[in-house]
């Protein structure tokens, strides 16, 4: 896989630039409401697919809560004899447990007439559980975009989480902001290695990324959770018997962001200036340039003189810094519920869920900001469901998953709802189809442990 | 694949650079391997642990306290640790300068390996006057592998036809739910490995459907699903069997059928003294082997898996032949699950498959895509997660974790060692669209 690059700057530019472009855009079809109506219906239409998705998603939720309810399953019993007993119970369980959904995400009716703080509570907890999702959603449309499926999200925030960690509590001589700021960069580095040594292996061993990745999460969970936090330096002997570090110094701690009264820190500043960077990254950058190239031909890449490796290197080390991200909010910032402390369940399964946020967003920096935003509603609401309406927080994970996968296939939510007919893109077009970026039926690029592209 | 055709036009030059790196590479990996070689010389065999005529003691005996039996062997530890590890780095030396043929390379493998071990076995247990109780390490270890096998033979069957499966993990997670929740609600063990079984094949339907049907990226999909199976048995959990453990929830399990004869041999007489399943999963290895290389049926398997559109063409059902095998791989992974529950006599906990699903499928790559290889494979990971258990009481200086990590880093140096070389079923993740 390492083939020295030739130096043929021209044909390369040329090359490159006949990759580049664009395809001529047809001209518009007149405006007809009719076709724009219909269209809004159609299975084609992504925006209605999603909103479609959310719903059949919620009502399999429902359906789920029902079901798992004892006390409601037992009046089913004796359905016939009294219907609306069990229909009322049923209804109860499920407007219980969603109006307590709503009320920890979106707000709460009864705070309107409280303090600000009340009103803004939940709004500012759902920012706090999307900061994270919106690193990793970035992670993995980075890596995605350079046609690797990065899951070993758990494994580069674990080791972003333990060199944060380490310096918020031993560097404690830095000074205030300083100290905050070399923690933040220790994080992204951290992760940024983890993420690169796949990368590396990828590229100059053929090591097939979901493999490694999947590997390193465990060897980084076992690292920390088996051994580290064991260790002198980094167990609290304040909580003997507990696999618990240090707290962090409150120098490196991230401050509150909208004042000390609501749930939501600077991290949230670092996700929407990370998805500016990306963006950016993807739009005007050429090595972001390389990296869309890559991922939709490695072939045709490396004919344009692009060397392959390398980019895959630099999106993975791109990759493994936003993980890194991670780590460090989940340390150092409010989420962290041990005192800014770093525990086995740092992780809190992120590295899986940036996956389904990275799917729904469709692996555009913006669309990722939309699906860490609904994602952290999510979360932030299942909190409070789980105490207010005793709904274990776990349905919020099938809840998830089921939008990623009603998402993923169109043409099951169009039978569903009967839309119109939607022809799905099986990427085997051949070459004369433009390429487009389709998280969910790359069948091109991913290929486990295949070796050689 | 796209690369195919333009791979054609340069082959010769290719093969050149393809020979000249696999020599390299031959040479780099086995300098590693010496220097690992040395590196274990220096800290088994010169260490103050087997220093000072230390003796390690093997136990032959699976219950140390029955009388009748084999006696301990004791070994002084420094010399055969010394012997051991200078046989590595020989193989090593050997698989660098020496031309020899994949076979022989293969071999020279196993006994490097074999000597690291059993080094680090000698070196670990020196000293210690309780020693190494080599038939209940067996044990361990043949039983640790029981999922691994089953996950295993699971991912081989979908792989094998054109289906990436990556969700084994969930596949176990729902087979050990429905399990339990089956046999504890009815009472009966069978209905329980039946209802696991079935656990099994239902998400592996699901992940046929999506794959085959509405065409999602298959490894994307397993993940998704394994958050899926993840998020339902975890639900399902906290809402019926946490508060109702004892109607729901019970740690129930199989018992163990001795097989008369084969039970009583020294040293290895308890691995026929364990379950049903235990047995299910040692014997599905070569019935798979058979079944995949010697019948029309594992013909037509292999041919889906690795060329569907020339198998349409000579009038195999491809979709037909996908659907039916994962979801009957799926039934194999559910009684992974089982065991997890039924088979080891414990309740179902929250994600309590711990990432056994993955570790299946990295002895499948790591057995490259055989029945006999991922067996292998399996037997080697279940040895390593288990060890740990074994050394726990000796006071060893290398902590546990290290141990259980033991499986992942292997996998990782393998696919980093073979790279290229491995080469999974050539439809493996490939949808296919008839027409």
């Amino acid at each position: 896989m390492s083939t020295p690059e030739p130096e043929k700057n021209e044909a390369a530019d040329a090359a490159k630039s006949a990759t580049a472009a664009p395809k001529p855009q047809p001209d518009r079809p007149p405006r007809d409401w009719g076709v724009i109506i219909r269209n809004v219906f159609t299975a084609e239409n992504g925006a209605m697919v999603t909103f479609l998705a959310i719903v059949l998603a919620l009502v399999v939720g429902a359906l789920m809560i029902v079901l798992s309810s004892t006390d409601t399953m037992n009046k089913l019993g004796y359905f016939f004899a009294s219907p609306g007993d069990f229909l009322s119970s049923a209804w109860n369980d499920i407007s219980s447990a969603y109006s307590s959904l709503f009320k920890g995400a979106i707000f709460d009716p009864a705070t309107i007439s409280g303090t600000p703080e009340q009103f803004f509570g939940p709004i500012s907890n759902t920012l706090e559980y999307a900061t994270p999702l919106i690193f990793g959603g970035l992670a993995i449309s980075v890596a995605f975009r350079a046609g690797m499926f990065n899951i070993g999200g758990q494994g580069q925030l674990i080791v972003g989480a333990i060199f944060a960690s380490y310096v918020g509590f031993s560097w404690t001589a830095l000074p205030g902001v300083l100290h905050m700021i070399v923690a933040v960069l220790a994080g992204i580095i951290g992760g940024m290695l983890y993420g690169g040594i796949v990368g590396w292996l990828k590229a100059k061993r053929g090591a097939h990324e979901v493999i490694v990745t999947i590997m390193l999460n465990y060897v980084a969970l076992l690292f920390l959770g088996g051994w580290l936090l064991n260790t002198s330096v980094f167990h609290n002997p304040a909580a003997a018997g507990q696999a618990i570090s240090k707290p962090a110094a409150p120098s490196a701690v991230l401050p509150h962001l909208f004042g000390d009264q609501l749930f939501t820190d600077i991290g949230l500043l670092f996700a929407i200036a990370a998805t500016f960077a990306v963006a950016w990254f993807f739009k005007r950058s050429k090595l972001g340039f390389e990296v869309r190239a890559v991922g939709l031909r490695p072939s045709a890449a490396r004919t344009a003189g692009i060397n392959v490796s390398r980019v895959q290197i630099a999106s993975m080390l791109i990759s493994g810094a936003l993980m890194g991200l991670i780590g460090v909010t989940q340390t150092l910032g409010l989420a962290n519920p041990n005192n800014n402390s770093l525990s086995p369940n740092i992780d809190a399964g992120l590295g899986f869920s940036a996956i389904t946020v990275a799917l729904l967003g469709r692996t555009k920096p913006w669309g990722v900001v939309g699906a860490s935003l609904l994602f952290g509603a999510l979360q932030a609401g299942g909190a409070l469901m789980q105490t207010q309406a005793q709904v274990s927080i776990e349905i919020i994970t099938v809840i998830q998953a089921l939008i990623v996968i009603f998402v993923a296939a169109p043409q099951l939510v169009k039978e569903i709802f009967h839309l119109r007919a939607h022809k799905i893109d099986t990427g085997k077009g051949g070459d004369e189809v433009t390429p487009t970026v389709d998280p969910f039926h790359t069948t091109e690029t991913i290929n486990v442990a295949g070796g050689e592209e | 694949m796209s690369t195919a055709s333009t791979a054609t036009g340069n082959a010769p030059a290719t093969n050149v650079a393809a020979v000249a790196t696999d020599t390299r590479s031959k040479m780099i990996s086995g300098v590693v391997m010496a220097v690992i070689g040395a590196l274990a010389l220096w800290g088994f065999g010169l260490s103050s642990r087997v220093s000072n005529d230390a003796h390690t003691l093997f136990g032959l005996k699976y219950d140390p306290s029955q009388t009748s039996g084999l006696s301990p062997i004791s070994a002084s530890a420094q010399p055969v640790a010394l012997a051991l590890t200078s046989l590595a780095i020989l193989c090593g030396l050997v698989r660098a300068f020496v031309p020899i043929s994949k076979k022989v390379q293969l071999w020279l493998d196993g006994v490097y390996f074999a000597s690291l071990v059993v080094a680090f076995l000698v070196w670990a247990a020196a000293g210690s006057s309780v020693g190494l109780n080599v038939p209940s390490i067996i044990v361990l270890t043949a039983a640790g592998a029981v999922p691994l096998i089953l996950g295993s033979l699971s991912g081989l069957m979908c792989e094998r036809s054109g289906v990436v499966n990556i969700a084994i993990e969930g596949q176990f997670l729902f087979g050990a739910f429905a399990a339990v929740i089956t046999a504890s609600s009815t009472g009966s063990l069978w209905a329980g490995a039946i209802a696991g079984c079935l656990g099994g094949a239902l998400m592996c339907a699901l992940l046929a459907v999506f794959a085959n049907r509405y065409l999602i990226e298959q490894v994307v999909l397993g993940v998704v699903l394994n958050l899926l199976a993840s998020g339902v048995t975890g639900f399902l959990y906290d809402r019926v069997m946490s508060t109702n453990g004892g109607t729901y929830n019970q740690a129930t399990g199989f018992s163990a059928i001795k097989i008369p004869g084969l039970s009583s041999i020294p040293i290895i007489g308890e691995l026929f003294n364990q379950n049903i399943i235990f047995y299910l999963a040692y014997i599905l290895v070569p019935v798979m082997w058979f079944l995949l290389f010697r019948t029309r049926w594992g013909l037509r398997t292999r041919a889906v898996g690795e060329h569907p559109t020339a198998a349409d063409t000579v009038g195999i059902k491809v979709i037909g032949l996908r659907y039916r095998n994962v979801i009957t791989a799926g039934l194999l992974s559910g009684l992974g699950g089982v065991w997890l529950t039924l088979g080891l006599a414990s309740a179902f906990g929250k994600d309590m498959s711990s990432g056994k699903g993955y570790i299946a499928l990295a002895a499948l790559i790591v057995g490259r895509w055989s029945p006999i290889g991922a067996f292998g494979a399996a037997i080697l990971f279940g040895f390593a997660t288990e060890l740990q258990v074994a050394l726990s009481s000796l006071n060893t200086p290398i902590p546990g974790a290290y141990l259980a990590m033991a499986p992942y880093l292997v996998t990782v140096f393998v696919v980093a060692a073979m790279g290229g070389l491995t080469r999974p079923p050539a439809a493996s993740g490939k949808p296919y669209i008839k027409g």
